[in-house]
């Protein structure tokens, strides 16, 4: 059990510190790095409470697809210089007040779900799924969302694809104007259409381009 | 002192097992090149050592021995750590890998979605790279290179699923158990045919070669890194590519399990079997390198989004309606 704790407290470490500095850090893309390291350590924490399914996908869904685009975004943006500068601004002054008063509402929600576990030390075997022991995680993992929750499961995937093809909607702009390739027109293409063979008169030369 | 023990049993199986991976990353260098070699009737690598096959060996020594230049400009800490994590996530990744039948150094449940998780994580070698060298060069290449990852994993995502359709069970073991009967690339082949494709353009490998294109971007993110540091992500690399070979044999080829069950095959050990399959995809891998032209990118980017992805969506369909249909679902 020795290991096991002294494991558990080296990734709670890493997660806490690596946490901090995402907000601290001068660089935003030392930022998503740290941010890249914290999602890491979280997931092994995953796997230590057996949770190895949930552990493999937040790796392979946020560190392995979501980081990357942050990366992207803020290499794009080159937002490091702005950084510095935007706490001291004007126009910065108007969003603080805002953020602080989201932060205090999620540090409440989370007061508010901790008090209810401290409350009720039994919640979580009060629910009424009947685990069985013997299967594996993914496989009662996939029990309970595909029967009992389908429905459920189902109706946020709409959610999200709607919310995917508004965003492509809204982003989607026609140009005028631009040079597309059409690639079975490039495929199809044969050596009669491409190549004219033309006798020269001397002197005189070929007109092409007509 | 009995976890002194564990930790000395560990580490003995963990460098049983790196030591060989190594050693054969640096010979499958030396296949690559001399199947290109063959292919272009040219001779190949072959004074050092019997037929050249210390070539590898003289690379790394020479590498070795080369100046590390660390531009001026770059993000030092970045650019030190970007080979390293390449390095390290293409060795991780051979932990789940099974050589036999209980012959495996970690033979946990969700052994794909591990691997799967770990080749996700191989882009930010690169980006890392690309990113902290402070260039023009390396920084396109990086960007090119993640971008390529990133659409070809999700057709990779989505062939395993259609192999796990017809396993039931995430387990390394389970799958290469479950192709005793029937090895998975005589239904599935034209996931196979997508999955060769795809690990090509995820490991980086030509004709999916844009990140390192030489005529357009010099070496891509490497181009900033000398010595040692380029002979890592150049190991990586070949590791990875070893590794998708790897997994291409378990997913499809059956594994460590001998092409028929009769007296003369299954007398070899299933790890021989296993090395047989990753080294024929190897060949197929390189040969490819030696015969089709670079893709353009935006044909790289159509080919993965607008081919790959629904063809393999809807195999999924199509394996899922004939495993309800004809009630061949595994159940456990």
């Amino acid at each position: 059990m020795i290991a096991h704790a002294i494991f558990f407290y080296i990734f709670s470490l890493i997660a806490i510190i690596s946490a901090i500095m995402v907000t601290v850090s001068k660089n935003t893309v030392h930022s998503v790095f740290f941010l890249i390291l914290d999602f890491i350590s979280i997931s092994c924490l995953f796997i230590m409470i057996g949770a190895e399914f949930l552990g493999m996908i937040m790796l392979i869904v946020y560190v392995g697809a979501v980081a990357v685009l942050f990366l992207f975004v803020v290499m794009m943006l080159n937002v490091a210089q702005q950084k510095n500068q935007w706490l001291l601004s004007e126009d910065s002054s108007g969003h603080i007040p805002v953020g602080l008063i989201i932060s205090a509402l999620i540090f409440f929600e989370l007061i508010i779900v901790i008090g209810g576990w401290k409350y009720k030390p039994n919640l979580l075997e009060s629910t009424n799924q009947n685990l069985s022991i013997g299967l594996s995680n993914t496989h009662s993992l996939g029990q309970i969302l595909y029967t009992d929750y389908i429905h459920i499961f189902q109706i946020s995937g709409m959610i999200l694809l709607i919310a995917m093809i508004g965003a492509i909607v809204l982003t989607f702009r026609q140009r005028e104007g631009v040079k597309k390739q059409s690639y079975i027109k490039q495929i199809s293409r044969e050596r009669s259409e491409g190549v004219e063979v033309v006798d020269v008169t001397s002197n005189k030369g070929v007109k092409i381009d007509d | 002192m009995e976890y002194i023990n564990i930790i000395f049993h560990e580490t003995y199986k963990i460098l049983f097992l790196l030591v060989p991976v190594l050693v054969s990353v640096a010979m499958i260098v030396w296949l690559d090149r001399r199947v290109w070699a063959f292919v272009q009737k040219r001779q190949g690598p072959n004074v050092v050592g019997p037929f050249g096959l210390l070539q590898s060996l003289a690379d790394a020594l020479k590498y070795i021995f080369k100046e590390i230049i660390i531009p001026a400009s770059s993000n030092k800490v970045i650019f030190i750590i970007a080979p390293i994590i390449t390095m390290t996530l293409a060795l991780i990744a051979w932990a789940v890998i099974p050589f036999g039948e209980n012959n495996v150094l970690s033979d946990i449940n969700v052994g794909i979605l591990y691997i799967f998780a770990i080749s996700s994580l191989g882009v930010y070698g690169i980006i890392m790279g690309g990113w902290a060298s402070n260039s023009k060069y390396p920084f396109l290449g990086a960007i090119r290179s993640a971008a390529q990852m990133v659409s070809y994993e999700v057709s990779i995502g989505i062939i395993i699923i259609n192999v796990l359709l017809c396993v039931g069970s995430l387990n390394l073991s389970d799958i290469v158990l479950a192709q005793q009967n029937i090895w998975f690339i005589i239904p599935l082949f034209p996931m196979f045919v997508i999955f060769f494709i795809s690990s090509l353009a995820e490991t980086n490998r030509p004709p999916f070669d844009l990140p390192e294109a030489e005529a357009e971007l010099v070496a891509g993110y490497q181009t900033e890194y000398s010595g040692m540091m380029y002979a890592m992500f150049w190991l990586g690399e070949y590791a990875n590519i070893l590794l998708m070979c790897a997994l291409g044999s378990i997913l499809f080829l059956g594994g460590w399990l001998s092409p028929i069950d009769l007296y003369p095959f299954n007398i070899l050990p299933g790890a021989i079997w296993l090395i047989f399959k990753i080294v024929f995809l190897f060949i197929l891998f390189a040969l490819v390198k030696a015969v089709v032209p670079r893709y353009r990118y935006d044909q790289l980017m159509r080919l993965g989004w607008k081919i790959f992805l629904p063809l393999s969506l809807t195999y999924v369909v199509l394996t899922a309606s004939y495993l309800f249909y004809f009630n061949l679902l595994p159940v456990n």
